[in-house]
């Protein structure tokens, strides 16, 4: 294995530290878990996403042990922790609402969890005093949690849940309640402690940047199942269904019919009176089958003219523009009605934009541009 | 701030007259020098120095204060605990009748919880005095704690609960360490609110006393009937003095406070 890529899942050798054995959770006739499986790797950054209500925050609650499951095993360092009561895992959790105490100091709410293992106090100081300074929170160690902010308390509550060293550390939405430049800055700081202390992250979020940014892998979750687990850039440039790649970013999703062509190639024919499109694909599809082309917007070229020797070409004219900076996204309407989006960056000005409302304009991409899928 | 008009001045002193002008009387006459509660004879603390040699109204302040003392921490630890199970204990078998049989005590007669309280005790045959009072103040001051607790506990934040269980507390640790600390201030609100209860009960008290013990409001209540004395008068000033102090202090220390917790919560919010 070559060791400047932090791969474990691909090594066959390696033990995972967490196993979701077939394991089921039903709340009454409701099913949150469903029958699911997953090894997740020491040292990695975990993320569970998925809209609410897909049972991301039961398999954490799970992981904790305030709920059990109905049916199945977790594992963790092989030990089945399902009869482990949560006092007694060697699991901790950040808390969305970061559960501090309100009537104990910074300080005290650090070390509340090692006085609970009768750590000597001595060592305890020391302990904490390292939370703090890993956290930057030396000045408001003596601080109630009221007399602090919203950045400072999570960083508490990082602490806390940091302080005993757990071989697992659970991530509840952490940064759901910071402004959007701080959630930026707190996510990279996330990334630094976490490859300092070496500890395993396990996180929950809804917001799928978040997860790109800070995993190293990616679940992507809906009612109760794993829809595809991977690293970001795979989920991003590889998803395996439209769920996926309609989950993560921005995506055009066009609907036909495949026909071989040539060696893993297939001609898709998608609209009437549009000149058939041509995708590559490893996945094997029969002629006849339904297919769904994903292609994100930043991969389609949009010209004047049409341009030479490109594998796909649409004409459209334009429909609307989003503007958002450093990028446009431009709307172009099909012959067909059909909206396809295409984006580019905004290296010139803005006075400059070669392309307005209702100019007609050529799409263009290329055989790989996008991905070839079955649902 | 709204002018007062001359219509609200009336209304407010009468409201206020109404209220307060029977204790002001009451306290005024406390000092009379006459044995005659009606006739003003000059001023004297003669009845203050007669109440303390008075055994029998000592030993029923001693009483009920004991009485009061007790019962109201058995309720709060009951109360409490009733409440815990209520807000927490989700929803398991009979917990409609278990809720309903601990509110019912606020909605019955006194009289009836009195009465049949005597019909149990003489049925078990447990003689009538302090444990009695006890027990019967215990039952029906109970469900005001956790009347109180229970309002408390709605609101409490469950994942501290589980944030202490997370950390390596048991369930136990964790509701004396976190749940505890943060609930307490509803836990005392409740405890005195039984004491107080206890501390002027009559009706009940009076059911379930014996001979060997009688508390205060029932010393009271039966020496009116042979006519108030002026030292009825003394003792019920004090009475009046001490709530008055307790209150004032209370609602001083609550104030202050919150002066504190907002000044606190100013200055974090600067520090941002």
């Amino acid at each position: 294995m070559n060791s400047t890529v932090f791969a474990p899942w691909d090594d066959p050798q390696e033990k995972p530290l967490i196993r979701f054995r077939n394991v089921t959770k039903r709340f009454g006739d409701f099913t949150a878990i469903d029958n699911l499986s997953l090894d997740i790797y020491q040292r990695e950054f975990f993320a569970l996403l998925g809209p609410s209500g897909c049972g991301k925050t039961t398999m954490m609650r799970l992981l904790a042990g305030f709920d059990n499951p109905t049916e199945g095993r977790i594992e963790l360092s092989g030990q089945n922790i399902v009869p482990v009561p949560p006092n007694k895992r060697a699991v901790n959790m950040m808390f969305q609402s970061y559960a501090l105490f309100p009537h104990l100091s910074v300080w005290d709410n650090i070390a509340f969890g090692l006085r609970r293992d009768n750590m000597p106090k001595h060592d305890l100081a020391d302990r904490v005093e390292e939370m703090l300074k890993l956290t930057r929170l030396e000045k408001f160690a003596r601080r109630k949690p009221h007399q602090i902010s919203g950045g400072q308390r999570q960083r508490v509550a990082l602490a806390r849940s940091l302080a005993k060293a757990p071989k697992l550390l659970l991530l509840d939405e952490p940064l759901g309640a910071l402004d959007k430049k701080l959630r930026q800055d707190t996510q990279f700081e996330l990334m630094d402690i976490q490859e300092k202390t070496g500890t395993t992250f396990v996180i929950v979020t809804h917001d799928q940047e978040e997860a790109m940014t800070v995993a190293s892998r990616v679940a992507v979750m809906d009612e109760g199942k794993l829809i595809q687990v991977a690293t970001p850039d795979r989920i991003y440039e590889n998803p395996e269904s439209v769920y996926v790649a309609d989950f993560i970013g921005d995506v055009n999703i066009i609907e036909g019919r495949a026909s071989a062509q040539g060696e893993d190639t297939y001609r898709i024919d998608w609209a009437e009176g549009q000149a058939p499109l041509l995708a590559t694909s490893p996945r094997p599809f029969s002629d006849g089958d339904t297919c769904h082309l994903a292609i994100r917007p930043e991969k389609i070229t949009i010209s004047a003219d049409r341009p030479e020797d490109a594998a796909n070409a649409v004409q459209g004219k334009v429909h609307d523009i989003a503007y958002l900076g450093n990028l446009s996204t431009y709307h172009v309407e099909l012959a067909s009605g059909a909206i396809i989006k295409a984006q580019t960056a905004n290296t010139r000005r803005i006075s400059r934009r070669s392309f307005t409302w209702e100019d007609p304009v050529w799409l263009s991409w290329t055989a790989t541009a996008g991905v070839l899928l079955a649902n | 701030m709204t002018r007062l008009s001359w219509f609200n001045v009336v209304s407010l002193t009468l409201g206020f007259a109404f209220l307060y002008i029977p204790m002001i009387i009451l306290v005024i006459f406390s000092f009379n020098e006459s044995k005659l509660v009606t006739v003003w004879a000059g001023f004297s603390t003669k009845w203050y120095g007669e109440l303390l040699q008075n055994e029998a109204f000592l030993n029923a302040a001693w009483v009920t204060l004991k009485v009061a003392v007790f019962s109201s921490t058995i309720a709060t630890v009951l109360g409490t605990m009733a409440a815990y199970v209520m807000v927490r204990g989700g929803r398991f078998l009979g917990r409609t009748l278990f809720s309903g049989m601990i509110y019912a005590p606020l909605v019955m007669p006194e009289v009836i919880t009195g009465l049949s309280l005597l019909l149990l005790f003489i049925g078990i045959g447990l003689d009538r005095g302090v444990l009695t009072i006890v027990l019967a103040h215990t039952t029906f001051s109970m469900c005001y704690v956790s009347v109180v607790v229970s309002s408390r506990l709605v609101t409490f934040d469950r994942s501290l609960e589980e944030a202490a269980l997370d950390l390596g507390c048991s369930p136990a640790q964790a509701f004396r360490l976190v749940t505890l600390p943060i609930i307490a201030p509803a836990v005392v609100a409740g405890w005195l609110l039984a004491f107080t209860l206890s501390l002027d009960d009559l009706v009940i008290a009076s059911f379930t006393s014996g001979p060997s013990a009688t508390t205060l409001p029932i010393k009271i209540f039966s020496a009116v009937r042979l006519g108030v004395s002026p030292e009825i008068n003394a003792l019920s000033t004090i009475m009046i003095g001490i709530v008055t102090v307790g209150v004032i202090v209370a609602s001083l220390v609550s104030k202050r406070n919150s002066v504190r917790q907002q000044q606190e919560e100013q200055a974090a919010a600067r520090a941002q």
